[in-house]
């Protein structure tokens, strides 16, 4: 037997393996997934891993590297997510999520950093070694919200799309921030004496961290989207060149000490729209099916690692530091959500209510980013203390947050997310309401975020698409190849899910030049037969004129762009002509 | 209404080409591009004149913007002060207007057909674009006359996030 050999592919095959397979066993009992969230369990086996392991070896067990953590098990959940981002709630939002995730996360760390540093003044707690600025540097690593953690507990919860978006989008980009000050506190640590030009360096390079993740991010999205214009004739590789690309643009990031998580986000993003033009069905399933389950696998790695790590020698114990750092990671979050929040609704329309703010101050879950981030910290005396400081708060977060987010949402009532489909009176309001408000617009004038949208459209459509999608020497053709093809697919999909029952026809809104009628049938006697209602809901979908400018209601299936509104226009404009003669 | 047109912002006057100073002709209305091809845009623009005129003054056009801002929150209810231009109740009364055009007070099956033939494309046939109006009548009617009130009108919508649909943020 020849063990050595296949050691490490086999170890980590048995980890992944013995991840899937706790999985299924968690699903098998319906109602547990519905009280403990998965992230919950799966740390829990992570412990009794660990223990076993222990108990056998009688040495600590292995802890998760941070290499293994942020080059392989982080970047496939962070192109999942950036991927199936919903990107119109996301921009809407964004100034909100920027202001969270950049003001918040500075404000969470000063203040964690500075209260624990007045907490090691007090004589009898015997912390008095610890400096200033280790406690910062402590700080920005325990204040930043873990992506993986929301993801994995706001899944579950299904509250309603905005405030979802917030949390998500905040613990996305705080990234940027708390690798700038991370490194900063850390370079700071180590250098003897810290002149105010390296404050204010360290402020410029949160800029470049921040932009350079986003540009370089955007580069390589444009990159694949312009390869992908040449797979017409291999298109089983194409899937692998969006994930290629995107991991490319999150170790590029990393190597230039950019936000590699930011980077990632923004590929994904960026390239999406044109991808998902120029791919075949097929590649796209393929996409989101690897993504997915890459993801998933992931996620419950970090979290079995997550477990097993606990169990050790890492720790030194202090009751006082590790309790005042929990009640401090609580209301410095609690505290910077309220006034970032009342600085927000000054601004906003849509105000983010006192239910909404609790629940992103309470969602703010720690996880495995700071874990990687306390074991990578330089070894000086009171390491340990800080490592099991980190484990406490994450496991704290993760349990007893995790745990009761789900009955806190029910109990306050929080809005949560539209479970059935709108009735078909609330469908044609919306978009009366819609085109009303587009019309209201125009008369007073009004250039708000739509404008900024309108100005990207053109330049979309003026340069962008020539560049990135395939087949567009024909314009008109394009459009009309990209809506039969967009429209394909959401017919697919509704018969996959078993809605649809006749033959998907191909009307399109283009009039003039798609000449198919459609035909669906719709009976008259019987109004509320369900057939009827998919049938009509479909005519409806296709056939509501689009409008100009869109008010905030996010439809996963709605068609992305505003192609084919000069075909729309001539059809208004014509039947306003005849109805005025 | 002193208190509106004070607070309301200068904004660019689309009647500052008309001949008439300081009366905006429909004409000017209707030329504005976008409005053009908006299915709704004839409605819209005969909301801010008064049955059969022509001209409108700046005061009117003013009060229909007014429906527009967005709602004050903490603004207590006060029983009788009349009910503010912009709350919630007002602006669906102004979109109910738009449907029902004879002024009734119910939006008539012949009504929404009306409205849903203006929104759909003209690759739906009447008889589809019968089954959908009948099918939200049914929907909202409570009282089985065929036709959906107001107050019918205000419950299909009260899902609908109508303070922040009917609201430009710019009039705040």
């Amino acid at each position: 037997m020849d063990y050595q050999h296949v050691q490490v592919p086999f170890e980590i095959t048995l980890w992944i393996m013995l991840a899937s397979l706790a999985k299924i066993a968690f699903h098998l009992y319906n109602k547990l997934p519905s009280v403990v969230p998965e992230s919950c369990l799966l740390i829990f086996v992570g412990l009794i891993m660990g223990g076993i392991i222990y108990g056998l070896n009688d040495k600590s067990p292995p802890v998760m590297d941070s290499d293994i953590f942020f080059l392989y098990l982080l970047p496939p959940i962070v192109l999942d997510a950036g991927y199936f981002m919903p990107s119109r709630p996301f921009f809407e939002n964004i100034g909100t999520i920027l202001l969270y995730a950049v003001v918040g996360t500075i404000w969470n760390v000063f203040g964690i950093g500075f209260s624990l540093y007045g907490i090691c003044q007090v004589k009898s707690f015997h912390l008095q070694d610890i400096s200033l600025l280790h406690n910062l540097l402590f700080g920005s690593l325990i204040a930043a919200v873990d992506p993986v953690a929301v993801l994995s507990v706001f899944e579950e919860i299904h509250v309603n799309e905005k405030l979802h978006i917030l949390v998500f989008g905040e613990s996305l980009l705080n990234d940027a921030v708390s690798v700038v000050l991370y490194k900063l506190f850390r370079s700071f640590c180590e250098m003897s004496t810290i002149k105010t030009v390296d404050v204010f360096a360290g402020i410029g390079k949160f800029f470049v961290v921040g932009i350079g993740g986003v540009l370089v991010g955007l580069l390589f999205g444009m990159i694949a989207a312009f390869t992908t214009r040449f797979t017409k004739n291999i298109r089983v590789i194409e899937p692998l060149f969006v994930f290629l690309y995107s991991y490319l643009s999150y170790l590029t990031a990393e190597m230039f000490h950019l936000s590699g998580i930011v980077a990632i986000i923004a590929c994904a993003m960026g390239m999406k729209r044109y991808v998902e033009a120029n791919i075949s069905l097929k590649s796209h399933t393929t996409i989101k099916y690897f993504l997915k389950m890459w993801s998933s696998v992931s996620d419950t790695l970090i979290f079995i690692f997550l477990g097993v790590s606990t169990i050790g020698d890492n720790h030194e114990w202090s009751w006082s530091y590790i309790c005042f750092t929990i009640i401090f990671c609580l209301i410095w979050r609690a505290l910077g959500v309220l006034v970032l929040t009342f600085f927000v609704n000054r601004l906003h329309v849509n105000t983010v209510t006192s239910k909404d703010q609790f629940i992103i101050a309470y969602g703010g879950l720690r996880g495995a980013i700071c874990f990687s981030l306390v074991f990578l910290l330089p070894e000086f005396p009171r390491k340990k203390l800080f490592i099991a400081a980190t484990t406490v708060v994450i496991l704290f977060t993760v349990f007893v947050q995790g745990m009761t987010i789900r009955p806190l949402v029910d109990l306050l009532d929080v809005k949560r997310k539209r479970e059935s489909a709108p009735t078909v009176g609330e469908q044609i309001h919306i978009r009366f309401l819609d085109h009303l408000l587009a019309g209201i617009e125009d008369i007073s004038g009004h250039w708000g975020q739509y404008y900024w949208k309108d100005k990207l459209e053109y330049f979309n459509s003026k340069y962008l698409q020539k560049f990135l999608l395939r087949e567009y020497d024909q314009p008109k053709s394009s459009i009309v190849l990209l809506y039969e093809k967009l429209e394909r697919k959401h017919a697919i999909e509704l018969v996959e899910a078993g809605q649809l029952i006749h033959e998907p026809s191909h009307t399109s809104l283009l009039v003039f030049v798609d000449s198919h009628r459609s035909t669906v049938v719709v009976k008259e006697s019987d109004s509320m037969n369900p057939d009827v209602l998919e049938n009509i809901q479909k005519i409806l979908s296709r056939n509501l004129y689009r409008i100009r400018r869109t008010v905030p209601a996010y439809n996963r299936h709605n068609l992305p762009g505003e192609s084919g509104t000069a075909e729309q226009a001539k059809e208004i404009l014509i039947l306003r002509h005849r109805s005025l003669r | 209404m002193r208190d509106g047109l004070s607070e309301l912002p200068p904004i660019r006057d689309p009647q500052s080409g008309a001949d008439h100073a300081g009366d905006g002709l429909k004409y000017d209305l209707q030329g504005i591009g976008a409005l053009a091809v908006n299915p709704l845009g004839d409605r819209i623009i005969n909301a801010f004149f008064r049955e059969g005129e022509e001209f409108t003054d700046f005061r009117a056009f003013m009060r229909v913007l007014a429906r527009f801002r967005p709602v004050e929150e903490g603004k207590s209810k006060e029983t009788g002060y009349p009910e503010p231009m912009n709350s919630r109740l007002s602006k669906l009364q102004f979109a109910f207007q738009l449907y029902d055009q004879d002024s009734d007070g119910k939006i008539s099956r012949a009504e929404m057909l009306q409205v849903l033939r203006l929104m759909v494309g003209i690759q739906v046939t009447d008889e589809q674009l019968a089954c959908i109006a009948d099918r939200t009548i049914q929907e909202a009617d409570q009282d089985g006359d065929g036709a959906i009130s107001f107050e019918e009108f205000a419950t299909s919508v009260e899902k609908l996030n109508i303070e922040q649909r009917m609201s430009l943020r710019m009039l705040k």
